[in-house]
């Protein structure tokens, strides 16, 4: 059962209703490239925003993570150019590449399962940038520079994928699910033994919890969340290459996890379309080559002056506005996690 | 296989291992001190290779001081990337001492920056540094043959830098304080050592090794954007397999890095980057801390 007070169930409800009409007033352009995009890419943010805030660990392989879903949807796509030997049906390939996904996610989870906080961020970095090293200089399995083209994704309904109303609804639901699925998880005895691992290493092994394979199955499930997002990521992209899971597209994930609020499932959504916003809009401000300047400031900005993100942000406003003093949430912010935490 | 065979391929991961070792040796160096992951350190190197060519190719065309260019450049390298390093320390990392995850979002987003500017400034063209003529060209190599002349000079040169951190660390005031800094900074500040300005110096240090790192690295291979996000990769590799903080432990993560990506392109091309992720996997299966890493107390 997922714990929520009635006001936020109400809350919920209310928000994604209005999501569901939303088709009504925006157009399509919106719909696709602004909301839509932002619910997919939230959804890999989101796989990176559960692991950081439930388990504390800053993973960086997400990306790495939901790239390997799209690859292997690529791969077994009946559209694909080139097409590969073993196509088949996407209702096939579809499950078949979140299951890859969350293997993956098992496997980083296994390799950095001795390793915390820092060297933890490291080890998946490098994990993730090796990866898309790998993918761009294997021709056979991963088609280069390239990538691998023309993944449309299902018809729904006898309409094809890329309709906006099919693309839109289909992100819209996976992202609802994956959220609501999070909340679920962390109220369940496995979700509570995680935060017991984040808040304290050894007096959860002490108790006697297998922390190592808690610690696994939080990467497999982040893993299950991220390859969803990422099957969409190479729907909405028509197709996969290596930059879309190279070192920037990376550090993109953790931006918008990191600029929406590490604190909160939902940050990961705002903050992927907060940067879905400055990244469609950022060329009428200062010109569209100089983008990743003006991230990188806002970013810097975010961390800077409030390591919690804008949902930290929303907290503290209503903390001062109910006249409670300013100080919740932020000392779970991401970037107070500091080495104190049971080592 | 032939033994002059396998003796090129070794010996070309030797001068690939000598330049990791420059460039990780910065990011070790930092670490070990201040606990601060510098997801920055790419593009260090980045700067470093792209003020050192500014200055560079004018100097190279004109008459005057064309055989100095090479060296000049290498100065304004360092200088550059040390002095970079001195502000984002003394900015933004200084005052957030101890929050290391913190630490790293900030260089993250610096990174960022900095290779959008580098690109607005520089823009993308690739470009290689010419060796002064006293290091250009083959020489004979017994049981080898010809071979470059400079990446030999890069084994060299990374011999220097280890000898010379190494004397650094162990046989001077800087390395005595830099050394009782590593186990306990609080202490060290209540012996009345000013641990702000030991930071910034190191970080400084780090920094400059990363420049000094891209002008050579940018002598021996042409010089590309992107570059920054594979050494950042390889800083992170060479000190997660060597041991973080360690100078020897840096020396023997590059040399296995560098013959790892060496051999592995000789053995199975488009595989080799996964002979890397082994070999790091591997390591900290069994040593978490990495080879000659100490164990945190």
């Amino acid at each position: 059962m997922i714990m929520m007070s009635t006001r936020q169930w109400a809350l919920t409800g209310l928000g994604v209703a209005i999501l569901m009409v939303l088709p009504l007033l925006l157009h399509n352009f919106w719909l696709v490239n602004i909301m839509g995009r932002a619910m997919v890419y939230g959804v890999v943010a989101l796989s990176l925003t559960f692991l950081a805030h439930y388990g504390g660990f800053i993973s960086l392989a997400q990306t790495m993570v939901a790239g390997i879903a799209g690859y292997a949807v690529a791969m077994m796509a009946p559209t694909a150019i080139p097409l590969s030997t073993m196509a088949m049906p996407y209702a096939l390939a579809i499950p078949l590449a979140v299951l890859a996904a969350t293997l993956a996610g098992a496997l980083v989870g296994l390799i950095a399962v001795n390793t915390r906080e820092i060297y933890l961020l490291m080890i998946t970095l490098a994990l993730a940038v090796g990866f898309s090293l790998f993918a761009q200089s294997n021709i056979t399995w991963f088609r280069g520079y390239e990538g691998i083209r023309n993944i449309v994704g299902p018809e729904v309904f006898g309409l094809p994928f890329r309709t906006p109303m099919v693309f839109y609804y289909s992100a819209l639901i996976v992202a609802v699910l994956m959220y609501l699925l999070v909340l679920y998880v962390v109220r369940t005895p496995f979700g509570l033994v995680l935060q017991a691992i984040r808040d304290s290493n050894r007096r959860t092994a002490a108790i006697g919890f297998n922390v190592a394979l808690h610690r696994i199955a939080a990467f497999a499930l982040a893993g299950f969340i991220a390859g969803w997002g990422g099957v969409l990521i190479t729907f909405y992209n028509i197709g996969i290459t290596p930059s879309s899971i190279g070192l920037w597209a990376t550090v993109a994930v953790l931006i918008m996890a990191v600029i929406g609020g590490l604190g909160h499932p939902l940050g990961a959504f705002i903050g992927a379309l907060i940067y879905a916003l400055m990244d469609t809009f950022a060329s009428t401000i200062i010109g569209h080559d100089r983008f990743n300047t003006l991230i990188g400031l806002v970013f810097l900005s975010i961390v800077l002056l409030s390591p919690d993100g804008v949902w930290g942000i929303g907290e503290r406003l209503k903390a001062t506005l109910q006249g409670k003093g300013s100080k919740p949430a932020v000392e779970e912010a991401a970037g107070n996690e500091t080495a104190d935490r049971g080592s | 296989m032939s033994l002059q065979f396998f003796l090129i391929v070794t010996l070309n991961g030797l001068t690939l291992a000598s330049l990791y070792f420059i460039v990780a040796s910065g990011f070790s160096l930092i670490f070990g001190l201040m606990r601060t992951v510098n997801m920055a350190h790419g593009s260090l190197y980045m700067v470093g290779a792209y003020v050192g060519f500014a200055v560079f190719d004018p100097l190279y065309a004109s008459n005057t001081w064309g055989s100095q260019a090479w060296l000049i450049a290498i100065v304004a390298g360092i200088l550059a990337a040390a002095l970079l390093g001195l502000f984002m320390q003394v900015a933004f990392l200084g005052w957030m001492q101890g929050q290391e995850l913190r630490q790293a979002l900030v260089t993250i987003g610096l990174s960022i920056i900095i290779a959008d500017q580098l690109l607005a400034r520089f823009g993308g063209n690739p470009f290689q540094f010419f060796a002064p003529d006293m290091l250009f060209g083959p020489v004979q190599v017994p049981f080898i043959g010809r071979y470059p002349v400079f990446r030999l000079f890069q084994v060299g040169l990374a011999v220097a830098v280890g000898i010379g951190l190494w004397l650094l660390l162990n046989k001077t005031k800087l390395g005595i304080i830099v050394r009782a800094g590593v186990d306990d900074r609080q202490m060290l500040a209540a012996c009345g050592v000013n641990v702000p300005l030991v930071a910034a110096t190191v970080f400084a240090l780090g920094a400059g090794l990363a420049g000094l790192g891209g002008v050579i690295g940018a002598t021996a291979q042409p010089m590309a954007l992107g570059v920054d996000a594979r050494f950042l990769l390889m800083s992170l590799v060479v000190v997660i397999v060597g041991g973080m903080g360690s100078i020897g432990g840096t020396a023997l993560g590059a040399v296995l890095i560098g013959l790892a990506e060496q051999w592995g392109q000789v053995l199975f091309p488009t595989y080799s980057v996964i002979l890397t992720f082994v070999i790091m996997a591997s390591v900290l299966a069994v040593w978490p801390q990495g080879l000659l890493g100490r164990k945190p107390v």
